[in-house]
């Protein structure tokens, strides 16, 4: 496992990210945690010339409140949002799918900007950030644009991220107080990445109705996705188990299913069938709490 | 003075330990030699191809790169590969391929660069132009008409037909009550050592020395085999095995990146270095298992067990390693398990197939005799409507029986086979676990209790048991030095198993001294007398009686000096506290260092006796020992995802007598571990064409903590009378309780659907096939 040769740049600021980029061009590729890159890089599907590290651009790393949003910079590893006690309080499933990633190590080196801009179709994040509607804020020479969880993820490992953009930070509306949530995963025998993981948000009217939810699921197909035909199935119905099961059931409704030898497609689809039907409950019983 | 304590039998911390956990333990990687260069191995894509041409131009002249061998450079100028175990058809086993590659990951071509980045570079440029030809991955696949042919000289896929007749079997399945047949399958599995192999080959010109470093379990039988292949004086070689990060059997072998290395290092005169990556690892370092077997069992109808007949298909992979035909040998021998069976037969047809080469791994042919064995007994059960407890004690061999020869011609030396299953059943609580999974079925969950009575060998073993050329004996020296510290040199090659620590033990209690006074060494060939090595849970029962030899050998020569020192006969004085003292009373002694002192020449009282303290001996063991236990699972599983979530996991496993209950703790853990992901998580997937699935961690699902269990461990002791210490064995024993364990416990929880049997490994996408076509049906 040897990668190609390489030069590697450590950023200080995303302004001097931004001007590597621009410099190196497609030659350049950036650097966060390392821990989906460098394995590319020592298979050799990856070989750029260039390596611009942000992790050390302060901004970047930082874990803050600001105009009523919860702001995550993208280097921040998935250690630091799991033991934020600002995201525990106030984004508990992110703090949960980041706790439902790989082990120690990885979750001290690797990012949240990086797992969402490799989306990976089986990451655990994907699936958190779609329930929670995170905005994705995309820095580029010369300007900036924030673009919404739904339309980040395009297929398999693509992103709307273009050439010569940066992902700078997320942006999370709090969860509100009242609001349950929950998320599972169904770890990759080998790989521990999520054969599928379901990030569930319900809350409950005052007759303990269904009065809205999100399910993003992750692992079943291509690319993370918001079970919408779920979501459409709960609202406004009594949260009782009949009802999640029936809603739960559409969950891999148009999907085309992921398979390989641990998990044929038929199998994860129904897996994630399950793994919706459980979260959702979970996240009645928190809102119901 | 403070007491010296005992240290056999104390719950000792591993002495090796904190150089492994403060990394600080010296791998082959962690060697560094000056000048040293960098190999790096170019390996096949494609399963089964005609190599047309292999243009090299280019990665010769690229920057750094000192040498690159292809196959056609080698040919005539080296030997292949040994197998050492007999076969009907052995073909040529070259270091590079020649003419054709026979599996993914076959070895190429080599680049030795001025570091790995280099050589990986150049390698990259090589340009293969290969023909690719059908390949046939599945075994009884290739022994069909018309299926592609690995080694054209042969005609066919056959490597060699072994049978074990025996009319009785046939006459007991003609009488039976009932005949029960079904077909399992021991799936090829990984070892997956956490340190992958690696290879430091250093040629000296002037005095024509080969030093080799690498992470190897028998540096002594490898060192014979790098002489033999490089057609070098065995005392012109020395094998250094350093530490090395496990091996489960796939480091008992003779690679050829081995020969390679050294081939390279004297060619260029430099250092060469190759360390194995993960892929590598997994490509083109031996598996395990991978037989199917077609049982006939015909019974009575109390559950009497009258006999076995089997036929087992044992894929070989493309090219014979050191012991891979030997393997299934031990399957077919150990299928009668803990059973006073009658009569048994087999016939075993080993098929070459276009994947990786088979060979030991952890129980290496018995993990699958158990598994075959265990099954049995609860078809037997599960068809005739008995409890799985009652049909293994009616079959048990008794107690009073042993030492018991079976029907397939082993002796088993020791076994009380009741006692282990009743400690298991009590620990358990067997009849209130069975209400309560009956309570559990009730409510729709689905419990299993699983129970595997298995007894295997270790202790490998007398000579006449292996191959040629890797004998069963094991070899000690003990010398104690001018200051009266201990220095063990053992022939084994612990690589994990801990015998720095039970040596010491054993040595330390031996003369009377501290455990920090015992030095073991091991692993250097130009150190240590000639030894075999580690494999077969022999270190201990085989490594550990020579020891014990040599021990006694230079106990006796203290007694004897001391006796003139003390005028006391020598059969009358003991080793305590750091002196010799009269073993009526302990205060009538003199100081060890008086002694040793004496002995080294100083003031030898004994005119005309050798000075010095050491001793060699070599213990070659009457018959081998045979361990057993019994271990319990309890199991949920889930009908909606088919997981399967362990309830709990009880060992009763007895190894004769215990020099060290920790070390024996750690083998049984890992040993179940392994074992666990046999029946539940691991497999090496090869595609119909040949193509390796598995050909990462992220796909081979090696286990982790939390797929696993906690472990109740607890275990009875019936010492084997064929070593001077009582021992049998432990090193393979969970791998071999808990696989068959694990599965009886699964299919006992899919009992009330109707499912009979599945094979492994039993992902949760089987088990919730089967359960969901069940209940259609
Ligand atoms: C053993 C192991 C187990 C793992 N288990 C899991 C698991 O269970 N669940 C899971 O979800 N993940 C898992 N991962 C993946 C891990 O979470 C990675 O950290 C993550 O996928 C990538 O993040 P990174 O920071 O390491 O990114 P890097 O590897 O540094 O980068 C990934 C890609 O994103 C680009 N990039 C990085 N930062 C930016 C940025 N700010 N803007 C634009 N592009 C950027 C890079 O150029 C690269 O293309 C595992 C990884 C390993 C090695």
């Amino acid at each position: 496992m040897f990668p190609g040769q390489f030069e590697y740049h450590r950023a200080a600021s995303i302004k001097d990210a931004l001007d590597l980029l621009k410099r190196y061009g497609d030659d350049a590729k950036l650097l966060s945690g390392g821990h989906s890159l460098i394995p590319m890089m020592k298979l050799r599907l990856a070989q750029p010339a260039h390596l611009i590290d942000v992790t050390k651009i302060a901004e970047m790393r930082a874990i803050s409140e600001s105009g009523g949003k919860i702001v995550i910079g993208a280097a921040a590893s998935h250690d630091a949002v799991a033991n934020s006690s600002l995201v525990r309080d106030k984004l508990g499933l992110l703090a949960e799918a980041a706790a439902a990633i790989g082990d120690v190590q990885v979750r001290n080196r690797g990012t949240i900007g990086g797992s969402l801009t490799h989306a990976d179709p089986a990451a655990d994040y994907p699936a958190a950030v779609l329930a929670l509607e995170g905005e994705i804020k995309l820095e580029r020479d010369g300007g900036a644009r924030t673009i919404k969880a739904a339309d980040f993820f395009l297929d398999l490992m693509t992103t709307a991220v273009q050439p010569g953009e940066l992902l700078s930070q997320i942006a999370f509306a709090p969860i509100p107080t009242g609001t349950g949530y929950s998320y599972q995963k169904y770890p990759h025998p080998a790989s521990g990445f999520a054969m599928v993981g379901v990030a569930a948000l319900v809350s409950l009217d005052r007759s303990g109705k269904i009065a809205s939810s999100r399910v993003g699921v992750t692992g079943l197909g291509a690319k993370a996705f918001r079970a919408s035909a779920v979501e459409a199935a709960l609202a406004g119905k009594a949260a009782d188990a009949a009802t999640i099961a029936a809603a739960a059931a559409r969950t891999a409704d148009g999907i085309d299913a992921l398979g390989d030898i641990h998990a044929s497609s038929e199998y994860r689809a129904e897996l994630a069938r399950v793994y919706a039907r459980r979260t959702i409950q979970a996240a009645v019983a928190r809102a119901k709490a | 003075m403070a007491v010296v304590p005992k240290f056999v039998g104390e719950r000792i911390k591993r002495r090796e330990d904190p150089r492994l956990i403060s990394g600080t333990a010296t791998y082959v990687d962690d060697v560094r030699l000056p000048d040293t260069l960098a190999a790096v191995v170019l390996r096949s894509p494609y399963p089964h191809a005609r190599i047309n041409s292999i243009d090299v131009a280019a990665a010769r002249s690229a920057p750094g790169v000192v040498a690159v061998l292809t196959g056609g450079d080698l040919k005539d100028k080296v030997g292949g590969i040994p197998c050492v175990a007999p076969a009907e058809h052995i073909p040529f086993h070259p270091l590079l391929a020649q003419g054709k590659v026979r599996f993914v990951g076959e070895s190429v071509a080599i680049v030795v660069a001025s570091d790995a980045y280099k050589a990986q570079d150049a390698a990259d440029l090589i340009d293969v132009d290969y023909n690719p030809l059908d390949a046939v991955s599945d075994p009884e696949k290739a022994l069909e008409d018309g299926a592609p042919v690995l080694h054209e000289e042969f005609g066919n896929n056959l490597v060699t037909r072994a049978l074990v007749p025996n009319p009785a079997v046939d006459e007991a399945i003609a009488k039976a009550d009932k005949v029960i047949k079904f077909r399992i399958v021991n799936q090829r599995l990984a070892p997956v050592p956490m340190e992958p192999r690696g290879v430091l080959a250093n040629w000296h010109q002037a005095s024509g020395h080969l030093t080799i470093w690498t992470s190897t379990q028998i540096p002594h039988l490898l060192r014979s085999g790098l002489a033999a292949v490089l057609g070098l004086p065995e005392n012109r070689v020395r094998v250094i095995a350093p530490e090395v990060g496990g091996g489960f059997g796939a480091k008992l072998n003779f690679y050829r990146e081995e020969a390679l290395v050294a081939y390279l290092s004297r060619m260029l005169g430099r250092p060469v270095k190759w360390i194995e990556r993960r892929r590598e690892n997994l490509a083109a370092t031996t598996h395990g298992r991978d037989q199917i077997t077609y049982l006939e069992v015909p019974v009575k109808k109390d559950g009497t067990v009258l006999g076995i007949k089997a036929k087992f298909i044992c894929d070989m992979g493309a090219y014979l390693q050191l012991l891979t035909p030997a393997i299934p040998g031990f399957s077919g021998l150990m299928m009668t398990g803990c059973y006073k069976i009658p009569a048994m037969s087999f016939e075993q047809v080993m098929v070459f197939t276009n994947k990786m080469a088979t060979d030991a791994y952890r129980g290496a042919g018995r993990p699958e005799a158990a598994y075959i064995a265990e099954r049995t007994m609860d078809m037997v059960a599960g068809e005739l409507g008995l409890d799985p407890v009652e049909v293994r004690r009616r079959n048990f061999i008794p107690k009073e029986a042993f030492p018991y020869a079976t029907c397939a011609g082993l002796v088993y030396d020791s076994g009380d086979y009741n006692a282990a299953l009743n400690k298991a059943l009590e620990i358990v609580d067997y009849p209130k676990m069975r209400a309560e999974q009956a309570d559990a079925l009730k409510h729709g969950r689905y419990v299993g209790i699983g129970i595997a009575s298995y007894v295997e060998i270790c202790g490998l073993g007398p000579s006449v048991m292996l191959p040629p050329k890797v004998p069963g004996w094991e070899s000690a020296t003990v010398r104690m030095e001018p200051d009266s510290r201990v220095t063990v040199l053992t022939g084994i090659s612990p690589h994990g198993q801990g015998q720095e620590t039970t040596f010491a033990q054993m040595a330390a209690d031996a003369f009377g001294i501290d455990i920090d006074d015992v030095a073991v060494v091991h692993g250097d060939t130009a150190i240590v007398q000639y030894g075999v090595g580690t494999f077969g849970s022999r270190g201990l029962s085989v490594g550990g009686a020579a020891l014990m030899m040599s021990v006694g050998k230079v106990q006796d020569k203290l007694k004897k000096i001391a006796s003139t020192m003390m005028e006391a006969p020598p059969d009358q004085l003991t080793f305590a506290n750091r002196t010799v003292a009269l073993k009526s009373d302990a205060a009538k002694s003199i100081p060890l260092q008086a002694v040793v002192d004496a002995a080294y020449g100083w003031k030898m009282p004994i005119p005309g006796m050798e000075p010095g303290l050491d001793a060699t001996s070599v213990f070659e063991p009457a018959g081998c020992t045979f361990p057993f236990g019994t271990h319990i699972s309890v199991v949920e599983i889930d009908p909606d995802t088919g997981v399967v979530k362990f309830l709990r996991y009880i060992a009763v496993d007895d190894c004769g007598n215990i020099i060290s209950p920790l070390l024996v703790a750690g083998q049984v853990h890992g040993g179940i571990a392994q074992g666990i992901a046999q029946a539940l998580y691991e497999e090496v997937v090869y595609d119909e064409n040949g193509q390796l699935v598995t050909a990462t961690l992220m796909d081979y699902a090696a286990p982790r903590a939390q797929m696993l269990p906690r472990y109740e461990l607890a275990h009875t002791v019936t010492p084997s009378p064929l070593n001077p210490m009582g021992v049998k064995g432990v090193g393979e024993a969970g791998t071999i309780g808990s696989t068959p364990c694990v599965v009886n416990a699964v299919m006992d929880a899919l009992k009330p659907l109707g499912i009979r049997h599945i094979d492994m490994p039993l992902r949760p996408e089987k088990l919730w096939r089967a359960i969901k076509d069940a209940k259609k049906a």
